[in-house]
């Protein structure tokens, strides 16, 4: 990865970007520019402005200060179609694909080729896409459904998509999300073929391993302020990572205490579901915070479903106590104290439309009655209660939980799960997507309840979370799981050679 | 699109299914009836269907674009009765013939401003399609009611009733007029640039939207489509039966989408075609036939139909499963 | 429901939680404005009542008196009852087309048993029949969760069917109107209030309750305003929304014998249109097709609305149709101000 010997014009430049909504200035005077041929990866925690900038770029939103150039023209791009006539092009994380269509239909959306009586010139519109799918090297043809492709092929159609235009600058966001590492190869071989075709690429993702092979230079976003720029090669990790909090990365473990340890809480043997996730065990007692740690699609978050009765185990057993159960629903989970925290609150946790008092009692209403209604006065006890543990920031409970910020959304559903006074707390994710002080109070929060006797499961994609808050480490890989570690035996290296799949055998 | 349909026959059946239970139904007909495999039933088969037919391809387009219009059956009555009415208008008498004209133009100019009028307020609004033509459907109902004064009218001039009945060459000439509006409008959806992004903007509205696709105007022309053809039908219908009734074509809507539905267009919009659509009209068709014939009470057919729509919701959710790993929610 | 696909593609996510409405910079003006427009959405159900009322009440001086007030209220009884079952069922999440044909068939099954079983029997049978259509809505959407539209269209055209293969499609009718206890439901007065309205009362006040003031109300908002984190709370998605078409059904029996015992006969398609109607009360009362979002008490509001509307006009000398055209209007104005006011712009946004 050498940087461009001669510094070449920018492909695409902005100067003194300013965007705000009410309330928020989420892009703070942020200059940014990318060279043809050049890969300039975007990072920043969630909230710092990225997609708020990304969206900028790709003329989903206006600024309200601020110029933008293409090869030097100042230019103003309206809308998508805009940016993308003048050579920006936008690569989804959500594929934005009509699933129904060909790939043919696909690429050349609202630009189909016409002949007379608007009818569509189908010879030039497969000759054309056929083009782009060699130049891509794609195993499938122009006339494939876009419903029968995988994901990653999808993603394919959408970069050739913005190879029908003359791109000066593509802006990948996240965009191996979902893909296999055979499919990454794929992808950056095309990255780096754009790239010695002199387009600018803007690189956005989390995945520090990723932007090291690929970028140029990396420009890092704090708080909607553009922080600065490294030149790839003459930077590292804990660098960039610095940049990105404004402190150096914590990896600090918490002092284990493991007097603390009561009865083992829940046990589980030789689980299996499908091929979501073989052959899985574990012990998590009262008193213990065992971490699982892996890689989106390790199987992680569909083992905590099957334990909470969403999904039926193949094989396998759950004990929970003394007495070995099948969970049947959801239902019955909580019957057993079993609480689930899931991934995403806005999908599954939280009722956007109601208020923050009913999200919180949703689980046990039944039971907070005076004869046969609902008594007010326990409801708005339980609300009171978690509010103040939780430090809920809100004008009243009566506040539609979909108003509040997502720091104090995420804050609800674990008040949520909290009340239920759980035996085993299960925790998906419990800070995504929310600023840091959230964050480090919520760590706070789950060592508080492990300490006053809760088993709890935490579930996460981030190192330092996972190493701040467990006991215990379990790594998983492909729906199996590699290793599990006491947490003082953990290393960086060793935990990412465990969820990596790196001297598995050797584990196993 | 017709390039993908070029793989087994049998590949074709799994993707039509409906095509298949119209093979079954036919062959059952055929053995259990004497009078059903006849070409003289075959062809009042074509027109019996072809009024709900005419409907239905028009609503294909709206359901595809991820809208519905309730109010088809209120044009039918509407749109007949202005056929009607105005061909009997005096100042046409000297026009012979030529009087049947200014009725059927008025018929399907009605259809089209309030296909235009449901779609304008749909893109400008942004209401909901169901919504909005739920309240068009009554009220549409309520003007024909207003503009009869809830009386019938008939028509004098037999030449328009004989046009119902007539023949063009081998086929009834209704017949006819359906074959050739499915073919144009197979065409229109499958060959032509506002079809293909009719899929995209029911498909993904806001791909649509990100590739420059209109939506407004792309809703407002298929909701102007449906339209018309409501109209023809009720021009269809009323030049069949030489006359108009204020309450002609009630239900038509739940026909309508129990055929479109039956030939595979998703409610949810982006997947459809009319060649399922045919299907969907034509096993309707074939089954009130059989049964008539077979004297079965039409009360019958109203719980048959309904059960085999139920029965095809059903299998579709089986066909899509993904087995015990799924998630139950 | 396209409608709403759009809406969220365009929800900025977690990363920008103000961009939210998209707001063009207004001045005092609009906000003003804006004011106006959200005091008109939130509570313009009642404000196009109160304009209806003074409309009428100008434009016709017999519009207030008690005589037509009450008449108003006997004559919205039906649909207004139906309407209270088909709320539950919309807040749930889910569409109830079926109303109006089970409604027939309801009424065709309580007339005709009245002469052969006696009238008390004969609303056992007939509550306990219709429950059991219900059930198999329910049980269609609830438990093998079918798209609800489809489903109770279906439902629609099955019930009539069964309705006439029942009555062989003659009309039935109750042989000595006068000699029956039946009458007290349709023609009879407690406490000197029409029947149908103390039912009418009654049944809304114990929906109301039930709904804001029990856990299983909860549940039904729960379920309808995201299904899947009530899946995620513990809650029962499918017994709850089978338990919506219980309730939708059991007020349809009701409104069958208030109909039945009014008339003291039935034709086959008697209830024909009428899941229009109830929907267009539901509509009115602001309850979202969405699920989730609603109140009891405002359909009430909606369909009497609908009521002095048709009242209204025929006393100011309008054919009855007439009350189709501007329930037309109305309906439309009514859900489009409430969207307007919630994106904070009259038109949308679609191009």
């Amino acid at each position: 990865m050498t940087a461009p010997d001669k510094t070449p014009a920018p492909a695409l430049r902005l100067e003194g970007i300013v965007k705000t909504f009410p309330g928020v200035r989420a892009l703070d005077d942020v200059s940014f520019e990318v060279r043809h041929g050049e890969v300039h990866a975007l990072l920043g925690e969630n909230g710092a402005g990225k997609s708020t900038l990304m969206k900028v770029l790709a003329g989903m939103y206006q600024p309200d200060e601020g110029r933008i150039f293409i090869e030097e023209r100042p230019v103003t791009m309206r809308s998508p179609l805009e940016a993308k006539a003048r050579g920006v092009v936008l690569i989804h994380q959500e594929l934005s694909l009509a699933e129904e269509m060909s790939v043919a239909e696909n690429i050349y959306l609202g630009e189909l080729p016409r002949r007379s009586f608007g009818r569509v010139d189908w010879k030039t519109l497969y000759a054309n896409a056929q083009a782009i799918l060699d130049r891509l090297k794609c195993g499938f043809g122009p006339k494939d459904r876009v419903g029968s492709l995988s994901i990653a092929n999808r993603q394919m159609v959408e970069i050739a998509r913005a190879l029908t235009v003359d791109a000066k600058a593509v802006v990948f966001d996240e965009p191996t999300a979902s893909l296999t590492d055979a499919e990454k190869v794929v992808l950056f071989d095309i990255i780096n073929d754009l790239k010695a075709r002199g387009v600018g690429i803007v690189y956005i993702s989390h995945r520090m391993d990723e932007i090291f092979t690929l970028a140029d230079r990396i420009s890092v976003l704090r708080d909607g302020a553009h922080r600065g720029t490294l030149i790839a090669a003459e930077t590292d990790e804990d660098e960039v990572i610095q940049l990105m909090i404004g402190r150096k990365l914590d990896l600090s473990r918490h002092e284990r205490e493991a007097a603390n340890l009561g009865a083992v809480a829940l046990r589980v043997e030789g689980l299996s579901c499908g091929s979501l996730f073989e052959d899985v065990s574990f012990e998590v007692s009262e008193g213990e915070v065992l971490g699982f740690y892996g890689l989106v699609g390790a199987g992680r978050t569909e083992i905590a479903e099957t334990l909470f009765g969403l999904r039926q185990p193949t094989a396998g057993s759950i004990r929970i106590g003394d007495e070995t159960v099948s969970v049947t629903s959801p239902a019955d989970a909580i019957a057993r104290g079993i609480s689930l925290v899931p991934e995403s609150r806005k999908e599954q946790g939280l009722v956007l439309g109601m208020n923050c008092r009913d999200n919180i009692t949703l689980p046990q209403v039944g039971d907070l009655t005076s004869g046969p209604f609902v008594s007010d006065g326990a409801e708005v006890a339980i609300f009171d209660q978690y509010r103040d543990l939780l430090k809920i920031k809100t004008p009243s409970w009566r506040q539609a939980v979909g108003n509040l910020s997502g720091g104090n959304q995420q804050k609800i559903v674990i008040g949520k799960w909290l009340a239920m006074r759980p035996r085993i707390l299960i925790v998906d994710e419990p800070t995504r997507g929310i600023d840091v002080g959230s964050k480090s109070e919520i760590h706070a929060l789950i060592r508080d309840l492990a300490k006053s006797g809760y088993a709890v499961i935490v579930i996460s994609s981030e190192m330092p979370e996972v190493l701040h808050v467990s006991d215990r480490i379990v790594a998983m890989y492909h729906g199996r799981i590699t290793r599990t570690f006491d947490v003082d035996e953990v290393t960086e290296d060793n935990l990412v050679a465990a969820i990596s799949g790196i001297g598995q055998d050797k584990v196993a | 699109m017709a390039q993908r349909f070029k793989t087994s026959p049998l590949g074709w059946l799994a993707r039509n299914p409906i095509w298949g239970f119209i093979v079954l139904i036919f062959i059952f007909f055929s053995f259990a009836n004497p009078y059903f495999f006849a070409i003289q039933n075959f062809q009042n088969i074509l027109v019996q269907t072809s009024t709900i037919g005419l409907i239905a391809l028009g609503m294909t387009l709206v359901m595809i674009n991820g809208n519905i219009d309730l109010s088809v059956g209120a044009v039918v009555a509407l749109a007949a009765s202005l056929c009607i009415d105005i061909q009997g208008w005096a100042v046409f008498a000297s026009w012979g013939n030529w009087a049947i004209l200014p009725g059927v133009a008025a018929a399907l100019t009605a259809g089209v401003a309030l296909g235009a009028l449901n779609g304008l307020i749909v893109w400008k609004t942004g209401v909901d399609a169901f919504i909005v033509t739920l309240g068009a459907m009554l009220g549409v109902r309520g003007l024909v009611f207003v503009y009869t004064k809830e009386q019938s009218f008939f028509a004098m001039n037999f030449s328009f009733s004989d046009f119902g009945s007539s023949n063009l060459g081998p086929l009834p000439t209704l017949a006819v007029i359906f074959l050739i509006c499915a073919v144009a409008v197979h065409f229109l959806l499958a060959r032509t640039v506002h079809g293909r992004n009719s899929y995209a903007v029911g498909g993904n509205r806001s791909a649509a939207v990100n590739a420059g696709i209109r939506v407004g105007p792309h809703m407002l022309v298929n909701f102007m489509i449906v339209g018309f053809f409501a109209a023809l039908a009720g021009v269809t219908l009323s030049s069949q039966m030489g006359a108009a009734t204020p309450n002609l074509g009630t239900n038509y809507e739940l026909w309508v989408i129990t055929s479109v539905v039956l030939g595979g267009t998703k409610l949810n919009g982006g997947s459809g075609d009319i060649v399922g659509t045919m299907g969907g009209v034509l096993a309707i068709g074939i089954l009130r036939n059989g049964m008539n014939l077979m004297q079965v009470p039409a009360f019958y057919v109203l719980v048959i139909l309904g059960m085999i729509l139920i029965a095809v919701l059903l299998l579709d959710k089986q066909l899509n499963r993904k087995g015990k790993e799924e998630i139950r929610l | 429901m396209a409608q709403t696909r759009l809406e969220s593609a365009r929800m900025p996510g977690a990363e920008d939680p103000a961009g939210r409405r998209g707001e063009k910079g207004g001045g005092m003006a609009g906000k003003r404005l804006k004011a106006v427009t959200g005091v008109l959405a939130r509570q313009g159900i009642l404000v196009a009542f109160a304009l209806f009322l003074i409309g009428f009440a100008l434009g016709s001086d017999r519009f207030l008196s008690a005589d037509n007030i009450f008449s108003v209220i006997r004559a919205s009884a039906i649909i207004g009852v139906m309407a209270l079952g088909v709320t539950v069922v919309v807040i749930g999440g889910n569409l109830d087309l079926s109303v109006g044909s089970m409604l027939s068939f309801s009424t065709v099954l309580v007339v005709d048993l009245h002469d052969k079983i006696g009238p008390g029997p004969a609303i056992l049978v007939t509550v306990l029949a219709t429950l059991c259509l219900g059930a198999v809505n329910g049980v269609l959407v609830g438990v093998a969760r079918l798209n609800s539209l489809i489903v109770t269209l279906g439902m629609l055209s099955a019930i009539q069917g069964l309705t006439l293969i029942y009555s062989g499609g003659k009309n039935v009718d109750i042989a000595n109107p006068d000699g029956t206890w039946f009458s007290l439901f349709g023609r009879g007065y407690i406490a000197d209030i029409p029947t149908p309205i103390v039912i009418f009362g009654l049944a809304a006040i114990v929906l109301h309750v039930a709904m804001a003031y029990t856990p299983f109300g909860r549940r039904i908002y729960a379920t309808g305003g995201n299904p899947t984190a009530a899946v995620f709370s513990g809650i029962r998605r499918s017994r709850v929304v089978f338990s919506t078409y219980l309730i939708s059904a059991f007020t349809v029996a009701i409104a069958a014998v208030i109909l039945g015992s009014r008339v003291m006969g039935s034709q086959n398609n008697v209830g024909q249109g009428y899941e229009l109607q109830v929907l267009a009360g539901v509509i009115l009362g602001g309850t979202s097709l969405l699920g989730g979002s609603g109140t009891i008490w405002k359909t009430v509001i909606g369909v009497l609305i609908l009521g002095f509307i048709q009242n209204g006009l025929l006393l100011l000398g309008f054919q009855y149709y007439v009350q189709w055209l501007v329930t037309w209007v109305v309906i439309i104005l009514a859900v489009w101000l409430d969207i307007a006011a919630k994106r904070g712009r009259l038109l949308s946004p679609i191009a």
